[in-house]
């Protein structure tokens, strides 16, 4: 029973440009397993393999190397018309020519199922998604947003044993993007589907995901729960992609008991707790993100000159430069706090239990 | 109802838009100019035909028609063209629907190749497959005689013939049409079929085949108007089979009737015209492809060995026979006398260098002062109907496109009558041949200049009044380097058109302006094949190395963009 649902092992996709004959790695050895009903993204910037990845998943690419297992049955050489997943489109690839009704039933069509099953399991999946009553509509003529649930609905009422989402809310204004984001995340945890989602917005990742999986070229670079990681991410790759913007600072391991770890930066010394993996002389990069700097106007472990303010009304957004560099800081509540002006001089203080430390290598 | 609002409020704005006009003079001379010139040589000519054939002792009158259709061997005529042109348009569909198919769609080798072979008949005479049809298959002809000993006889004369040739010269316009209909479609569109469980043939059947109806419709339309156009083929391999092209051209130049072939002519643009306006206000309209920022990914190809290798076969197969036709051309103009002396001889270029220099000069001159009047004028028009707001402008668009629908043999029995009389006596001049090309490929231009200016921003031409331009200047600087591209595909393609034109500028030529065309189609008359094939080749190079220079001039000054004939409508015969 501890088999994964959805398992990918050393999945490596190469292709050969059609220019020069130069081999591009698109995807290098790729390993996750998925629960049934989980929800998992892969994020990262475009081109790191996040979309090649989910297209051989949904048999539209063919690994070079590597194996796809779902429920146990290894998937590789099926085709995608005889997968057992539906992928909802970036661009939503409704079919023009179909209204709303033909478009969803068309999969439930293909396995000649009875036309009154058809037609019951249509309505019943436009109602979920909110589009009751308007089968007959052409789809030319919707919103993007009712595209999108066209789309899902497309996908979803075929019951496939993954759903695969290719961006889907890039299309779509903000709003409609922050509101279809709830949506699929309610839908999808009602009837525990499991799903992959592919994106580029961090933030859609953080709500939606049980897990993200943070790629960059072609390479996994971490898995974990959106706490995970943004609290400790395993490279300066995911600490930088994560997160609006991020401070890092480099220090040196001095000193390394059990339970305890001396960093040295700026010529102070400070204690860690909970990187047991360290030893002296290490040399280790400080995530430290705008909120868990504080800033005060008397004393601090350093002192600095505010150099640009930016007041977004629930937080205010400094940058100050201190000890030749410039930092990130974010404040919330400047009503009780107060803000700072332009040329003003600071202290910083970190909160030294929320900073992360990364291991160099 | 919206109509007629549309139409009140049209009229509402008159006179603001000519209070405007007022104020920028040059801008109101350009109009007034284009519209001269557009009434005097489209307009005009058309005209003059319509009177001819309507007008009896100065009363409209039906009467020449009743005369017409009374005749077996004037409705015969009518009912061949559009049976031809019916069926050259469905079998010309279906060959480019094969190759567009098999390029988009299949992952077969060699797609280069196939890509240019299958658009080589554009820049070819057209009609350089006849020619080639009596080379192989004549009396004397290659595999007739050659190869199976005149066992069987073939009888290029007439239907089949016609077909074949007219089916190999005009199924390029259906290849590009269909190329970029299949290229358009979104392919996750043809991935969601897959997805949703569709096999590879229910892909094909319920999603890329309904896509591409329109761009289908569209194709056979177009080339049953090129069919219908056609005066070269039939001139050459009509036979007893007679046409509507070629019987108004005989029925004038031979029987000195110029009444019955005026009334010829417009039976021949009654089909053209609605085929245009089907083609143009109907079908385009229910096209679905349209164009939805990037597409998502790469297309999935077939890669089946079975279906993959069938389909290159099939292609292969086509390809090969294009190239024994235009490749048996090519072997014709080497040899001594085809059919008796096959030696091989460079005689029939002495020939055409010396005895037909005059032809190949007059028609390098001819096409290079046209080419450039052409392009610059359709750019012109281009932007009058995108950017400015005048009285008129939807009829100047409908006008300057109206050469795309009517059929070169009418054009050039206009031409004739327009202009054989004062106050515009232009007969025997190299004017009226210069006009005619101007004209004829005019909307070309505006075509592609129209397609192009749409995709522009206003606000970039805005921004050039606003530093203080005029309409002038800003045109002058701003828009035409903007649209250099299309501009420069647009006088390549007019070029081709005025190198290989025959079916209307035959009216015009005369003693002292003579055209290669015209030379090739009296040494097949005279039965010198081996000639015709030199001029013919002779052609081909000389529009290879125009669109050689021209791209050479692009590549110079246009950032390296490629000429291509992308616009189908641009392919619109002669």
């Amino acid at each position: 029973m501890n088999q994964a649902y959805l398992e990918i092992k050393n999945l490596t996709k190469e292709f050969v440009s059609d220019y020069q004959e130069e081999k591009v790695v698109a995807v290098k050895d790729f390993n996750l397993e998925m629960k049934k009903g989980e929800f998992i993204t892969l994020l990262g910037p475009s081109g790191c393999g996040k979309t090649t990845t989910l297209r051989m998943i949904g048999g539209f690419e063919s690994p070079t190397r590597g194996e796809i297992f779902l429920d146990r049955v290894k998937i590789n050489d099926i085709p995608a018309n005889k997968r057992d997943t539906c992928m909802v489109f970036q661009s939503y690839a409704l079919f023009p020519h179909m209204n709303i009704f033909k478009n969803v039933a068309y999969g439930l069509e293909l396995r000649k199922l009875p036309k009154a099953e058809v037609k019951e399991r249509v309505e019943k999946i436009l109602d979920l998604v909110g589009l009751k009553g308007l089968g007959n509509r052409p789809v030319g003529q919707l919103s993007g947003g009712q595209q999108q649930r066209v789309a899902l609905a497309r996908a979803m009422v075929n019951e496939p044993k993954v759903l695969l989402f290719d961006e889907p809310l890039s299309n779509l204004d903000a709003k409609l993007r922050f509101r279809m984001r709830i949506f699929i995340r309610k839908i999808q945890q009602e009837f525990n589907i499991t799903s992959v989602y592919v994106t580029h917005d961090q933030e859609e990742a953080m709500t939606l995901s049980d897990r993200i999986v943070v790629m960059n070229q072609g390479e996994i670079e971490q898995i974990g729960t959106p706490q995970e990681i943004y609290a400790r991410p395993r490279t300066k790759f995911v600490a930088d992609f994560i997160g609006k913007q991020t401070n890092f600072l480099t220090g040196k391991v001095v000193g390394a008991a059990e339970g305890k770890q001396e960093v040295e930066f700026w010529n102070k010394t400070f204690s860690f707790k909970g990187y047991d993996h360290l030893k002296g002389g290490d040399k280790v990069t400080l995530v430290i993100r705008p909120e868990m700097i504080e800033l005060s106007a008397k004393e601090g472990i350093c002192e600095g000159e505010v150099t640009l303010v930016t007041y977004l009304g629930s937080e205010v957004n400094y940058e100050v430069k201190a000890n030749h560099q410039a930092f990130a800081i974010q404040v919330a509540n400047p009503l009780r706090k107060g803000v700072f002006r332009v040329g003003e001089k600071v202290c910083l203080n970190f909160d030294l239990n929320s900073i992360y430390l990364i291991k160099e290598q | 109802m919206i109509q007629s609002k549309r139409f009140a409020a049209y009229l509402k704005r008159i006179p603001s838009d000519i209070k405007k006009l007022l104020k920028e003079p040059f801008l109101l001379t350009g109009i007034l100019l284009v519209n001269v010139f557009l009434f005097l040589f489209i307009v005009l000519p058309l005209f003059k035909i319509f009177q001819l054939s309507f007008e009896v002792e100065g009363h409209f009158s039906l009467r020449i028609f009743y005369e017409l259709m009374s005749k077996s061997y004037n409705v015969r005529p009518l009912i061949h063209s559009l049976t031809l042109g019916t069926a050259v348009a469905i079998l010309g569909t279906l060959i480019g629907f094969i190759f567009a198919y098999a390029i988009t769609r299949v992952d077969i080798p060699w797609k280069r190749f196939f890509s240019v072979t299958a658009t080589f008949p554009i820049i070819a005479p057209p009609f350089m497959m006849s020619l080639s049809a009596i080379l192989l298959f004549g009396k004397q002809g290659f595999v007739s005689k050659m190869i199976l000993q005149n066992v069987v006889q073939f009888k290029i004369y007439g239907f089949y013939g016609l077909l074949v040739v007219e089916t190999l010269t005009y199924f390029s316009t259906a290849y590009l049409t269909l190329y970029g209909v299949l290229q358009a479609i979104d392919p996750a569109l043809e991935d969601a079929a897959l997805d949703l469980g569709a096999s590879k043939g229910k892909v094909f059947r319920s999603i890329t085949l309904p896509l591409a109806t329109p761009g289908i419709a569209s194709a056979i339309l177009l080339i049953f108007s090129q069919s219908l156009a056609d005066f070269g083929n039939p001139m050459i391999l009509a036979g007893n089979y007679t046409i509507l092209a070629t019987q108004a051209y005989l029925t004038i130049v031979g029987m000195y009737d110029m009444k019955g072939g005026a009334a010829l002519a417009i039976l021949l643009l009654i089909p053209s015209l609605i085929a245009f306006c089907v083609q143009k206000y109907w079908v385009s309209r229910k096209s679905y492809v349209t164009v939805t920022g990037k597409p998502s990914s790469t297309r999935i190809k077939m890669d089946h060995p079975v279906t993959k290798y069938s389909i290159f076969g099939l292609c292969l197969i086509l390809a090969s026979i294009i190239f024994l036709f235009y490749g048996m051309v090519f072997f014709g103009s080497l040899v001594k006398l085809w059919g008796v002396n096959h030696t091989l001889t460079l005689n029939n270029y002495r020939h055409v260098f010396t005895v037909g220099w005059e032809f190949i000069k007059d028609t390098l001159l001819l096409s290079s002062i046209a080419t450039p009047i052409a392009g610059i004028l359709g750019m012109i028009i281009a932007f009058l109907v995108v950017r400015k707001q005048f009285p008129g402008k939807r009829l100047m668009e409908l006008v300057s496109l109206l050469t795309f629908a009517v059929p070169g043999t009418v054009v050039g029995i206009g031409y004739i009558l327009a202009f054989n009389q004062p106050p515009l006596v232009l007969t025997g001049t190299a004017a009226i041949i210069i006009l005619l090309f101007i004209f004829r490929d005019l909307a070309v231009g505006v075509q592609t200049g129209i397609a192009e200016l749409q995709q522009i921003d206003p606000s970039i031409e805005e921004a050039s009044t606003d530093l203080g331009a005029d309409s002038a200047r800003t045109f002058r600087k701003i828009t035409l380097p903007l649209i250099t591209p299309a501009f420069y595909s647009g006088l390549a393609f007019t070029f081709v058109k005025c190198m290989t034109a025959i079916s209307a500028v035959i009216f015009v030529v005369s003693g002292k302006w003579n055209l290669i065309t015209v030379a090739i189609l009296g040494s097949v008359e005279n039965s010198d094949l081996a000639q015709a094939a030199a001029f013919s080749v002779v052609i081909i190079i000389f529009i290879l190395l125009a669109l050689w220079l021209i791209q050479f001039l692009v590549d110079r000054m246009g950032g390296g963009r490629k000429i291509k004939f992308e616009k189908p409508e641009a392919i619109q015969s002669i």
